[in-house]
């Protein structure tokens, strides 16, 4: 109980002084900072359009979130979540508006195979490359993030692209995924999804395989002491090429809540930079994969927030808004942490 | 004059486990003063506060009559108090001088002075004369070295007290002596020291004063000439049988592990062991005598198939050895290489085992099966506190060692390598552990037992082989050698059996 409420402690308290910080900023610029609040708030929260989108927003934020908790817990730092999302999202539009003729049934989990694969694919190579060579997977996958943003990029310039847009041909209506404002009326206008309900799911396997499976514990023990798993024969590089290859699948599957539950087509930049999120992501929620899907609204409150008050203040002001948040919570987590080290030691 | 009181010290972990109560404890200036208890007794505990690593929920300290609050271990470094961890502190990629001078750095227009630390370093290393060299890296230091760097960091800082926790756990009877040496040396510089150990002989050689400690009380104090072995082993473990297992004579004997002009290479490609040779047959425990650092690491790496031999061939049961293999193996090192810090205990005593049928369900580990399998171990080998949920770095070290022994032996294995198996047991514990081995050779396994103690060495072992800058030159029956001819081949005093 005590330990929930000490990593509830932190991001309050980081919320709140971002919100003071914000109403400064808000107030030096002329604005009235009540009422930018008060229309963030009930842009996001206030009504059920509002939830819809920012659940919408959340949504690749936990595969990404769980991209990197996964590889993080095997001790790799996976910063190519972007790169593996794109190459996932690719693959993922490939094959859904090359096998137009197959029925949803089929369509539907081989465009996540595809993703899931794609961002494999990508996962692998940086996994591979330390395994084999010893080099930095923090090097590896920032620049496999480049590879792939050039290499989609000519994908659909040259290749694949619609003449004069940005994007691919549409995909098989019979691969879309149903928004939920369609199937149960709620969230209406929004183009929150059935993909949420991937996340979930994907959320309860990390969780599954990490904490009941043989592998998970081996995962585990690599992440934790790496001479420790040596000694009991674990295989090391197996594992992680492996825990390189599931975190970018993990990532790759991010990409269909856009293509097939939005836009129904790849669109250069549709990631925004969700990879780099998911970073904060897993780091505020600590690796657990349900404190991930927590955090992964509350980012998605930001992104979509942000929207909201467009209007009102200039859209650099909500993204300082926003990278004041991420800094502060990090930072509040991590104070909470010696507090409560300080706290327990001396109780 | 007294150096150290500590009056009336309570100190209870996560408000059950009460690890010190109400402990006195009275250090003379200039005397080497033992202390000793079972694992777990609270020793260490006592020591870290001493050295403020946590404060006392109750009770008093007074450093030379003034009495003092030590709320860090800078505060306890200012009162020129010092201490060497049971588990050592040290920063394995730095070299040793950087270790050394970590915290407490010589400045030049604010850029390291390395030349000024370097030749006070020095001159400490002569002064006392230990032996080690500055530039190489820690990770790549035997633990008896280590340990020496340790110490020097104490004298760099110009430490008046000192507290050394378990400091010969690892070390050969040599390296003792030199320790000895060193510790007679500092105490004639007028400088107090504190000891923790397991080995009574020691406490007897060393020491001017004991503490005994028991379940967090103290339960004698007593000066070392009115002390005899028997009298502070029964003050620590109370009036307790200590039981001996003999070993039964194998009839069959059958090959398991053939090791053959085996040439291993350490980290440096320099060659570790050179062509080295032997059997251990079923039902047998074969000894392997040394100093820390002839090799004895490398060559159980190899027959634990965590490293690759250069050259030469290791069979077990008579197939080449491979990775898949399941071997038993005690590390020496238990923090670095036998266990997982922030994994429970339950979940320790899984490590490497994780695969087995024993845990399965389906995919899955069952976590009720090993719930039952580690209550049993924890009650079988004694492991305390008996909590098989809370992390294994709040145990005290004997009792982390007791939970790799457990793992290990209770593995399905026909060989088992024990490296310095009883390494920070106390005699009870030790004892069990040596039965343990006994028992599992007469059932018809190979041990394979690596030890810096000579005399847990001549109990056990059947034949014991002594290693020499990586060479095996002689192999003894355990009944017809004794501590002292081996001493003269672990040296190099002697080489070949003529
Ligand atoms: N950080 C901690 N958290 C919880 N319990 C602890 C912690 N440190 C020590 N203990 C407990 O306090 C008791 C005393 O431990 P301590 O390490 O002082 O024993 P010790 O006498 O040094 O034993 P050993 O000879 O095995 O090193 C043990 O029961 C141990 O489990
Ligand atoms: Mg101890």
């Amino acid at each position: 109980m005590n330990k929930v409420i000490y990593s509830i402690l932190g991001p309050l308290a980081a919320i709140i002084i971002a919100l003071f910080i914000g109403a400064i900023i808000i107030s030096l610029i002329g604005k009235d900072p009540v009422e930018v609040y008060g229309v963030l708030f009930y842009g996001t929260l206030g009504n059920s359009y509002g939830i819809g989108q920012v659940l919408f927003k959340a949504t690749p934020l936990i595969f990404t979130g769980l991209s990197v908790a996964f590889a993080f817990k095997a001790g790799l730092f996976n910063i190519g979540a972007e790169g593996q999302m794109i190459i996932g999202g690719f693959a993922a539009a490939w094959t859904g508006f090359t096998f137009v003729t197959l029925p949803w049934i089929i369509l539907i989990p081989l465009t996540i195979i595809a993703a899931f694969v794609g961002g494999a694919l990508w996962g692998f190579i940086a996994g591979y490359l330390k395994a084999k060579y010893g080099s930095h997977e923090v090097i590896n996958t920032i620049m496999l993030n480049f590879i792939a943003a050039a290499l989609a990029s000519y994908l659909v310039n040259e290749i694949y692209g619609i003449p004069a847009t940005i994007h691919t041909p549409e995909v098989s209506g019979s691969s879309f995924l149903l928004r939920f404002d369609a199937i149960t009326g709620l969230f209406p206008g929004s183009p929150f999804n059935t993909s949420f309900l991937a996340a979930i799911l994907c959320t309860i396997i990390f969780y599954f395989i990490i904490n009941r499976t043989p592998f998970g514990y081996q995962i585990r023990t690599l992440g934790l002491n790496k001479n420790a798993a040596e000694y009991a024969r674990m295989k090391i590089k197996k594992l992680v090429v492996l825990s390189m290859l599931i975190s970018g699948g993990i990532a790759g599957i991010g990409s269909i809540n856009f293509i097939f539950g939005y836009k129904h087509y790849y669109e250069l930049g549709f990631s925004e930079g969700a990879g780099y999120i998911g970073i904060a992501v897993a780091l505020i929620a600590r690796n657990n994969p349900f404190a991930i899907i927590i955090t992964a609204f509350f980012f998605g409150i930001l992104e979509y927030g942000g929207l909201t008050i467009n209007t009102m203040v200039p859209k650099e002001l909500v993204t300082i808004l926003q990278a004041l948040l991420i800094i502060l919570v990090i930072t509040f987590v991590r104070i909470i942490d010696v507090l409560k080290i300080k706290f327990l030691k001396s109780a | 004059m007294l150096a150290v009181e500590m009056i009336a010290i309570t100190k209870t972990f996560a408000e059950k486990v009460i690890a010190n109560n109400s402990i006195s404890l009275s250090v003379k200036k200039g005397e080497v003063h033992a202390i000793v208890g079972e694992n777990g007794a609270g020793k260490s505990t006592l020591m870290n506060i001493l050295y403020g690593m946590y404060p006392p929920d109750k009770g008093k300290i007074q450093i030379n009559g003034n009495e003092e609050i030590i709320n860090s271990p800078a505060r306890a470094i200012q009162l020129k108090i010092g201490m060497v961890h049971q588990h050592f502190m040290l920063v394995p990629p730095l070299t040793v001088l950087e270790n050394i001078i970590l915290g407490s750095e010589p400045e030049k227009n604010l850029l390291l002075d390395f030349k000024k630390a370097k030749e006070r370093v020095s001159q400490i290393t002569s002064s006392f004369k230990i032996d080690v060299n500055l530039e190489t890296k820690i990770e790549n230091l035997p633990v008896g070295l280590q340990q020496r760097v340790e110490i020097l960091k104490l004298l760099y800082r110009n430490a008046e007290i000192l507290i050394l926790d378990e400091p010969t756990a690892v070390l050969t009877p040599q390296e003792t002596n030199e320790l000895f040496n060193t510790i007679d040396f500092l105490k004639s510089e007028g400088k107090t020291i504190i000891l923790i150990t397991h080995k009574l002989n020691e406490v007897k050689a060393i020491s001017d004063t004991i503490t005994v400690l028991r379940h967090g009380k103290v339960v004698g104090v007593t000066g070392t000439e009115n002390a005899t072995i028997e009298s502070i082993a029964r003050l620590m473990v109370g009036e307790d049988k200590i039981y001996e297992e003999k070993k039964a004579n194998i009839r069959e004997k059958k090959l398991i592990l053939e090791v053959k002009n085996v040439t291993v290479l350490n980290e440096n490609s320099v060659e570790a062991v050179k062509d080295v040779s032997f059997e251990i047959n079923s039902g047998e425990i074969l000894g392997i005598a040394g100093v820390e650092g002839n090799g004895q690491h490398e060559l159980v790496e190899a027959i634990s198939s965590i490293r690759k031999p250069a050259k030469g061939k290791i069979t077990l049961n008579n197939a080449e050895l491979k990775e898949e293999h399941n071997i038993a193996h005690i590390p020496a090192d238990r923090h670095r290489n036998g266990i997982v810090m922030d994994f429970s205990v339950a979940e320790n005593l899984i490590l490497g085992r994780e695969k087995e049928n024993l845990f399965k369900k389906d995919i899955t580990i069952d976590e009720s099966k090993v719930k039952t399998f580690a209550e049993k171990l924890v009650h079988e080998y004694d492991i305390r506190p008996v909590d098989i949920d809370i992390k294994i770095k709040s145990l005290s070290g004997g009792n982390q060692q007791k939970a790799v022994v457990a793992r290990e032996i209770t593995k399905n294995s026909d060989l088992i390598i024990a490296s310095h198996p009883t390494r920070g047991l106390d005699i009870k514990a030790a004892s069990f552990v040596h039965n343990a081995l006994i028992k599992e050779s007469d059932k018809g396994k190979a041990v394979l037992l690596v030890s810096s103690d000579l005399a847990e060495l001549l109990k056990l072992s059947d034949r014991i082989a002594v290693i020499y800058n990586g060479q095996i030159n002689v192999i003894f029956d355990a009944d017809k050698t004794n501590e002292y001819e081996l001493g003269l081949y672990m040296t190099g005093s002697k080489v070949k059996n003529e």
